[in-house]
């Protein structure tokens, strides 16, 4: 792997010979139930960490509270299980100071976006150099089965018997507003598409949000059922690529195109011709198009449901610019001595 | 005509005004003026929690009181000889304060109808007889200083703003203080507004040469220089020293200083003091909340640097989750509670000593911390010094528990060399410290120094040290996630005994007692220091004795105490708060304590304390 694939990580140490994903297994055993999806998402991530290219001791996983903020304990890097949606804000710290890390987020729907929501549009905005990967799935699953910020308006929890009244949250609408240069969504059990974004996330300098469609089989099992199901997902679920028409269905029948009104919508590419088809621009400068695409998805049914990148745009890392600033001001006054500092302006002798 | 000359060894002046008068800016000017002279001086600011209330009433005053001496003093003082009240409502407010025949100067301009009604005079003081016992100077500063400018390219209002610099060269003559530094500073504040620049020193100048021929003050004073140690001196405020102390221990550990804070009164200033000396290497963080202000810390901790965050008791309660973590982690991090008025918002720029059982044990679980208070304005440098090698050598959370009074007064600081300053090592881990029983090396971040007991600190980025550690309770040694029982209860000893093991690198306290015959001590912490030296000072020279000892290092005590307490009759402990060190002193040495509290948002008048001291001396 070259600097130029993983821009972002070019302060960062090299490994000293090829990895592979065994390394980055660590010896402790894995204590999520049976079938959660969080064992997919480990997987893949340890299979791809070793394309980095990176030193595995200057990767570093820190994590909030949750099944999900368990993940940097089973990998064989530096880990920090922190505290409850705290994680975004020490990673901006350790990210903030120490330019040779490569630094990754752990959280899930509740730890990042009910706690710890005003830490993670914080840390979108500054675009700090982290990528944060939160586990979505629409329930709170380490205190047993509450419903959360993403659960569908109505759920029927342990806390509310009578269906939830709060309306969702759209994690990747909510950092679009939250100024995020990189916004992806991807799914635990589609381990390519997962890697896909993971390595677009990681080329990204400044603060990525990965949203990850995680199944937790005890508590909401099936959450994201028409997104996998063989039988349903592809007239469901489209799939962003940067530079392509919007299309999909079976038979990509159906395409994303826009209304006279100018809202976009969901069309039968027969009706309106290929040529009315949008074509995502992950690059664009305005998030305007990728914000009314991750609109488009019906929050109960989860029909036209985008995954992919949404926005991938170049915009200084907080860290790079704290660096710089830095750098000029010591260029301007001169590297600090302790003793002019401690004297001050306003002397006087007492002989 | 000559005026004469009158050689005074003390004065307290108090500058009085609306909060838009530029009364913290007068008080600065005459404050420099006087510590260049050589006076000994201790500084008092006090101003309301709002920027501007409303121009001319009771809670817009704006104060502040200087003291200076021609020998070493202690406080702020405990009443003015002189007022300067720019208005009734400067007056009301502070006449209270003022002691029969003081010397009060008023600003005659602003005693209008209006003005008087606004704070509840009936009739005009300066012109009944309520000002009888006072040696009253009424001055028109307004319209003379308006009078003087004439002819600047100055708007009216831009004028009559500068009857604060006509004020201030007025009590420059009258105390003879050098203009020269004000006249410097006041070119380079207005360097871009020429105009501004030139009336502020035109009304300066004014003030001064009223002063020398005006027939309403015909006396002018001398203060001579006090006799201070020898070397060189600045007059410094407590949350500047404290800022410097942090820069000097990021100096001294080799570590880079990383500040992650939200704005909070009154400890903003550290704040804005580190983010200027970003040539030193500081990275200032400021945060989207006080929570995120220590955790950005505690994760610059954890990447190995000198990592400080810096709040008021408000902000304290928000973080003690994030201190407890900091706990569990074993990371050095500094916790700077610059304490002031509570619960709750309470008295955002009044003073405070209420916040020490928070700091003690305001977090869940067994969370021991080590607590430092600097006892005055500069030793605020000191503290932060400790502070930081206490944390950096036993990986522990340290709060610094400074003070509203410490944040913004000032004293003469005899400038210490650098180069005689502490160093201190943080010894970061390098490489395996544990042999498995099949002969793999292994690092285990847990195990512990056996003198110190502190574990290594393996920062990311070390090579065959990777780890995973976090809030979970940790298997004594290796480090991994532990829920069992005997382990628990292992760690959490563990932990508190790391505390009391910093005792062993603390000085023992001292007594101050020149008589050596004294039944009775006074013991205090935090910046109740000057007013308990000057109360024991009044006893002594009344033909009392009475011994006085600081505690500075609050958890855990020094080894010594428990001796101390024990040598006296009588232990008096005077606190800005109800009794909160003398809780911890009775329940961990088991002595009878007299508790002496209020919690009036001020500190300690010297002579009243001086009345408790000396009714106890007669109770024995």
């Amino acid at each position: 792997m070259t600097t130029n694939t993983f821009p972002a990580l070019s302060l960062v140490p090299k490994a000293d010979g090829p990895q592979s994903a065994k390394d980055f297994k660590s010896d402790q055993e894995v204590r999520w139930c049976p079938g959660c999806g969080d064992y997919a998402i480990l997987s893949a991530v340890q299979s791809f960490l070793p394309d980095l290219g990176v030193a595995r001791e200057n990767i570093v996983f820190v994590s909030g509270i949750g099944c999900s903020s368990r993940f940097p304990y089973y990998l064989d890097t530096f880990g920090l299980h922190s505290i409850h949606g705290r994680a975004p804000a020490i990673a901006t710290g350790l990210a903030s100071s120490r330019p040779d890390l490569s630094v990754w987020v752990i959280t899930g729907d509740g730890d990042a976006l009910s706690i710890g929501g005003n830490h993670l549009i914080h840390a979108l905005r500054r675009n700090v150099n982290l990528k944060i990967l939160l586990f979505n799935n629409r329930i709170y699953g380490l205190t047993k089965g509450q419903y959360s910020p993403t659960s569908e308006q109505g759920k029927i929890t342990k806390s509310t018997p009578e269906g939830s009244l709060d309306y969702s949250f759209n994690p990747v609408s909510l950092a679009l507003g939250a100024e995020a240069t990189f916004v992806a969504r991807t799914i635990d059990s589609d381990r390519k598409h997962l890697t896909e974004v993971l390595t677009a996330a990681a080329a990204h300098e400044g603060t990525a949000l990965i949203e990850i469609y995680q199944n937790c089989n005890i508590f909401n099992d099936g959450a994201w059922e028409p997104l996998k199901d063989s039988d349903t997902r592809d007239d469901t679920m489209m799939r962003l690529v940067h530079g392509q028409p919007i299309r999909f269905g079976k038979d990509m029948q159906f395409g994303v195109t826009r209304a006279v009104e100018g809202h976009i919508k969901v069309v039968e590419v027969s009706s309106v011709g290929e040529e009315a088809i949008l074509r995502h621009d992950a690059h664009a400068k305005d998030p305007g198009l990728a914000f009314a695409l991750s609109r488009l998805a019906n929050p109960r049914t989860l029909q036209n449901t985008p995954i992919g990148v949404f926005r991938d745009v170049e915009r200084p890392s907080y860290d790079r610019l704290l660096r710089e600033q830095v750098a000029s001001v010591t260029e301007k006054k001169g590297k600090g001595d302790l003793q002019s500092l401690l004297n001050g302006n306003d002397t006087w002798n007492v002989s | 005509m000559a005026k004469q000359v009158v050689k005074l060894s003390k004065v307290v002046i108090r500058f009085a005004g609306d909060s838009g008068d530029g009364m913290q800016l007068t008080g600065d000017r005459f404050t420099s003026e006087t510590a260049g002279l050589g006076n000994d001086l201790s500084t008092l600011p006090d101003f309301p929690a709002e920027i501007r209330a409303p121009a001319g009433t009771l809670p817009g005053v704006s104060a502040f009181q200087l003291h200076f001496a021609d020998h070493d003093i202690m406080t702020p003082g405990d009443a003015p000889n002189v007022l300067v009240a720019m208005n009734p409502a400067a007056l009301k407010a502070n006449l209270k304060d003022l002691p029969r025949g003081a010397d009060l100067i008023v600003n005659t301009d602003e005693f209008t109808k209006r003005n008087l009604e606004k704070v509840g005079y009936s009739s005009n003081p300066i012109e009944d007889d309520s000002l009888d016992a006072y040696n009253v100077h009424a001055v028109a500063l307004t319209s003379m200083t308006v009078e003087a400018l004439k002819g600047f390219a100055v708007s009216k209002k831009d004028a009559e703003r500068a009857k604060n610099m006509y004020a201030l060269g007025l009590l420059c003559w009258l105390y003879n203080r050098p203009s020269q530094g004000t006249l410097d500073f006041l070119r380079s504040k207005f360097a871009s507004k020429p105009d501004i620049m030139n009336a502020n020193i035109a009304a300066y100048e004014a003030g001064w040469s009223f002063g020398e021929t005006t027939e309403a003050f015909s006396v002018q004073y001398e203060i001579a220089p006090a006799t201070m140690p020898a070397g060189l001196y600045r007059n410094i405020t407590g949350n500047p020293a404290l800022s410097l102390g942090l820069i000097a221990a990021s100096e001294l550990s080799g570590l880079p200083l990383f500040l992650g804070s939200y704005p909070i009164t009154p400890a903003s200033d550290i704040l804005h003091e580190l983010s200027k000396h970003k040539n030193f290497g500081v990275m200032t963080f400021q945060a989207e909340d006080e929570i995120a202000g220590i955790g950005a810390a505690l994760g610059a901790a954890y990447g190995g640097a000198l990592a400080v965050t810096t709040t008021s008791g408000p902000g304290v309660a928000l973080k003690s989750e994030a201190i407890g973590l900091a706990v569990s982690l074993e990371l050095p991090l500094l916790i700077v509670d610059v304490q002031r008025g509570g619960p709750s918002t309470g008295l955002p720029t009044k003073t405070e000593q209420s916040d020490l059982l928070q700091a003690m044990f305001g977090r869940n679980g067994e969370a021991p911390v080590a607590i430092v208070a600097p006892q005055s304005p500069s030793d605020c440098f000191f503290a932060a010094i400790e502070a930081a090698r206490i944390a950096v050598e036993y990986r522990t959370p340290v709060f610094i528990l400074s003070d509203g009074y410490l944040a913004n007064g000032s004293e003469p600081w005899l400038v210490p060399d650098a180069s005689t300053l502490p160093t201190f090592e943080p010894n970061f881990a390098t490489g395996p410290n544990h042999t498995a029983a099949d002969g793999t090396e292994e690092f285990w971040p847990y195990l512990r120094d056996p003198e110190t007991l502190a574990r290594p600190w393996a920062i990311p980025g070390t090579k065959g040290l990777e780890h995973r550690i976090g809030g979970i309770e940790k298997a004594d040694g290796i480090g991994t996630i532990s829920y069992d029982p005997d382990n628990h209860d292992k760690m959490v000893r563990l932990r508190q005994a790391k505390i009391d093991a910093i005792a062993r690198t603390i000085p023992d306290i001292k007594v101050d007692d020149p008589s050596g015959e004294a039944g009775v001590l006074i013991l205090g912490w935090g910046s109740t220091f000057g007013p308990i030296g000057a109360a024991c000072r009044l006893v002594r020279t009344a033909g009392a004795n009475v011994a006085q000892a600081h505690i500075r290092h609050l958890n855990p005590f020094p080894s010594n105490l428990a001796e101390i307490l024990r040598g006296y009759d009588k232990v008096i402990v005077p606190e800005m708060n109800l009794g909160q060190l003398a809780l911890l002193l009775r329940a961990k040495y088991l002595v009878d304590i007299i508790s002496y509290n209020q919690v009036r948002g001020m500190p300690f008048k010297s002579d009243e304390l001086a009345g408790v001291i000396t009714d106890v001396l007669e109770s024995l």
